[in-house]
């Protein structure tokens, strides 16, 4: 079925709401009002309000709740309205949710999927527009993901549902409803873990995630250059085989993410490729990324964001080297 | 042995009611006609500015908007209460306060496109920068009325939130402070019956949120918050102890939120038109115009004449907004009290390559 993101994230909840009865969504107005961007559109209809439940306002709790669940053996699927909301919840997340299960020594694993909406270019205003993957991905425990596509958006909310760890699910509010493609109606996973290879390339590599992959598509698309692009769709763990497998191959490495630049996940695939790789590159690493700036209000955010040119004027200096 | 250790009640109280007649016992002693005239031409514009920024959103002039109108009174009311040291701590949704604070009204509509300019705060107005997450502001509240206090200047803080946001840690966090440490805080809860499509009852089991104060060891009421003169009265009564002896409170004003969440909200999918109609004869401005009506202050003539005039100057501050030319430089300069070297190379990039110039082209 023609799905875009929404459709198949909604989708993919309903599907893990009727397979497992221990599943509960929660959230800010995830029960009647479907969710702010619609994403649990229908679910209270049909699982009703002890299942999909409409907190009150207050993220701490969210999150906090969700691990007294999971620790009670329910799934939680929390949604936090906007990821900058999230750090309101994150003493419960990175003190908690995250180190359960190694202070327990795995007696009490705390299963969960925390989704919420990341990153700008729909001129949201102050704090809806954040890429936080990396304050997540530093903390040992967490998983992170980050799909760009319905497909990969679906695959890997199953897979989250049949893990035994807190995943952190992070959703571009930009490709929410930016294109339909074809998702089974069935369930399947996308492995956690494993980058995706959006398109084979000799002559560079561009490693990317979220936002930015239609934006890397188009720029490559624009210059004619023969690029390797790879999603990584999961930010932690890294998969640093696929990065380091296309680095060696084009020996050309631009890292391109809408996080901001300064310590952004562009810090670590470099570091690896660095330790790993040196000498099989032709040319330094580039990073192309926001600049080390707090996001701004919505009337500067195209001055912020990456954009193709960016990309563009990265490939024209690795190449040129 | 048993014995009650703790009693508390919430107070409701109305000064004005939907007809525009007034409880002679409760009118306060420094109002007067002249001084409702204000009142009511301060909720007027309030209105007029709040249709003005909706209608420039849907025609794409204004970005994601959170509309305030039915909630004048709550804010002019509190608003016009504050005394020259008085300090506002507000949310999200309070233009028609800083409009009755003489915030300057190209700025508001300046925030309202989206840019951080405008939330550079003129020296002679006391507030806060707005707070978009919810309820965060809170403490900054107890911690202004601590500074007040400590550094002797006289003045309170009304610090502001919303129904929704007395559900956030921050928001007990901060009145429990206040109440600990005896510092001159009103905590004014703008209770707009929803927080997006969640509607006050179901935020919390607590019968008012008034009485959420008792738990920090203050005192909260409840005030009609489509009754301004009632909600002056209580934030007037409030302040005035709060400066003279460090007493916080909260006050519920109860009010109605009459239009969307925002912009990007669409309220068919959680509430009828029958939840909001009971609303529509309680409307804050409607029964202050029967009350200068029924006094022959006022009439259609005048109301003409008033929107008019009003118009204008939302039109020309609309104008001066629009002709506001966002430059990227300002995000680099504002980050820090100096500018790092990497930051700096990072700017130097960006002015080199010329980024700055497709981005405004696209
Ligand atoms: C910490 C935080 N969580 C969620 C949001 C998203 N959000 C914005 S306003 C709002 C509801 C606020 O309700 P209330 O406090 O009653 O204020 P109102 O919008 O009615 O003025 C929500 C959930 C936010 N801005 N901040
Ligand atoms: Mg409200």
């Amino acid at each position: 079925m023609m799905m875009n993101m929404v459709t198949a994230l909604n989708n993919a909840m309903d599907q893990i709401l009727q397979s497992n009865e221990k599943a509960v969504v929660l959230g800010e107005d995830v029960g009647k009002d479907g969710g702010v961007f619609r994403v649990t559109d229908g679910l209270v209809k049909k699982y009703g309000p002890d299942r999909v439940i409409d907190t009150p306002l207050a993220e701490s709790s969210i999150i906090g709740v969700a691990v007294g669940m999971s620790a009670a053996g329910m799934l939680p699927i929390p949604e936090i309205q906007f990821a900058g909301f999230m750090l309101l919840s994150f003493s419960q997340l990175v003190n908690h949710a995250a180190r359960f299960r190694s202070r327990t020594r795995s007696s009490i694993p705390v299963p969960m999927i925390v989704r919420t909406p990341v990153s700008g270019g729909v001129r949201t205003l102050e704090h809806h527009s954040d890429s936080p993957e990396v304050y997540y991905s530093h903390i040992g425990g967490l998983v992170v993901v980050e799909p760009s596509t319905p497909y990969d958006a679906k695959g890997l909310m199953i897979k989250a549902s049949r893990m035994q760890d807190p995943v952190v699910f992070l959703e571009p509010t930009k490709l929410y409803r930016l294109f339909k493609q074809e998702v089974p109606e069935d369930m399947y996973e996308v492995p956690i873990g494993k980058a995706s290879t959006v398109r084979e390339g000799n002559d560079l590599s561009i490693i990317t995630h979220g936002t930015m992959v239609p934006v890397v598509k188009n720029a490559v698309e624009k210059k004619g250059v023969d690029a390797e692009i790879i999603d990584l769709r999961t930010i932690n763990p890294l998969d640093e085989k696929a990065i380091l497998d296309t680095a060696r191959k084009t020996g050309r490495v631009i890292v391109v993410h809408e996080a901001s630049l300064t310590f952004g996940p562009g810090a670590e695939i470099a570091a690896r490729i660095a330790e790993k790789a040196m000498f099989d590159l032709k040319a330094p690493i580039l990073r192309v990324a926001s600049a080390s700036l707090p996001y701004p209000f919505p009337g500067y955010e195209n001055y912020y964001i990456p954009n193709e040119l960016k990309v563009a004027q990265a490939i024209d200096k690795i190449m040129s080297v | 042995m048993i014995k009650n250790v703790f009693e508390g009640t919430v107070a409701y109280s109305q000064v004005m009611d939907e007809n525009g007649k007034i409880d002679e016992q409760l009118f306060p002693k420094d109002v007067d006609d002249s001084m409702i005239l204000e009142m009511y031409k301060k909720m007027a514009f309030a209105r007029a500015l709040d249709a003005k920024i909706l209608s420039l959103q849907r025609q794409g002039r204004a970005v994601t908007y959170a509309p305030m109108v039915g909630q004048e009174a709550t804010q002019v009311g509190a608003a016009m209460a504050m005394g020259p040291k008085d300090f506002l701590v507000p949310n999200f949704r309070q233009h028609g306060v800083f409009l009755a604070m003489g915030f300057p009204l190209e700025d508001i509509i300046l925030g309202w496109r989206g840019y951080e300019e405008s939330q550079k705060i003129p020296k002679d107005i006391r507030t806060l920068p707005i707070a978009v997450p919810v309820s965060t502001q809170m403490p900054h509240g107890a911690g202004v009325a601590y500074a007040q206090k400590y550094l002797k200047t006289g003045g309170a803080v009304l610090a502001w939130v919303g129904d929704g946001g007395t559900s956030e840690g921050d928001f007990y966090e901060a009145i429990n402070f206040a109440g600990a440490k005896k510092v001159p805080m009103v905590t004014i809860i703008e209770n707009n019956g929803w927080a997006i499509s969640v509607p006050r009852g179901e935020q919390t089991g607590a019968q008012t949120l008034a009485q959420k104060a008792f738990a920090a060891g203050i005192s909260g009421m409840q005030v009609d918050g489509n009754d301004v003169i009632g909600v002056y009265k209580a934030v007037k009564e409030a302040l005035e102890a709060a400066r003279s002896n460090n007493v916080p409170c909260v006050i519920e004003c109860l009010t109605y939120r009459m239009s969307m969440h925002t912009t990007a909200d669409d309220p068919g999918k959680y509430r009828l038109e029958s939840d909001v109609a009971p609303w529509l004869p309680r409307d804050p401005i409607l029964r202050v115009r029967k009350y200068l009506e029924s006094k022959g202050l006022w009439d259609g003539a005048k109301e003409a004449a008033l929107g008019e005039e009003q118009l204008k100057r939302i039109n020309a501050a609309v104008e001066v907004a629009e002709q506001f030319k966002p430059d990227p430089k300002g995000m680099f300069d504002n980050v820090y009290s100096f500018m790092p070297e990497i930051l700096q190379e990072e700017l130097d990039a960006a002015l080199a390559a010329n980024w700055w110039q497709q981005a405004k082209e696209e």
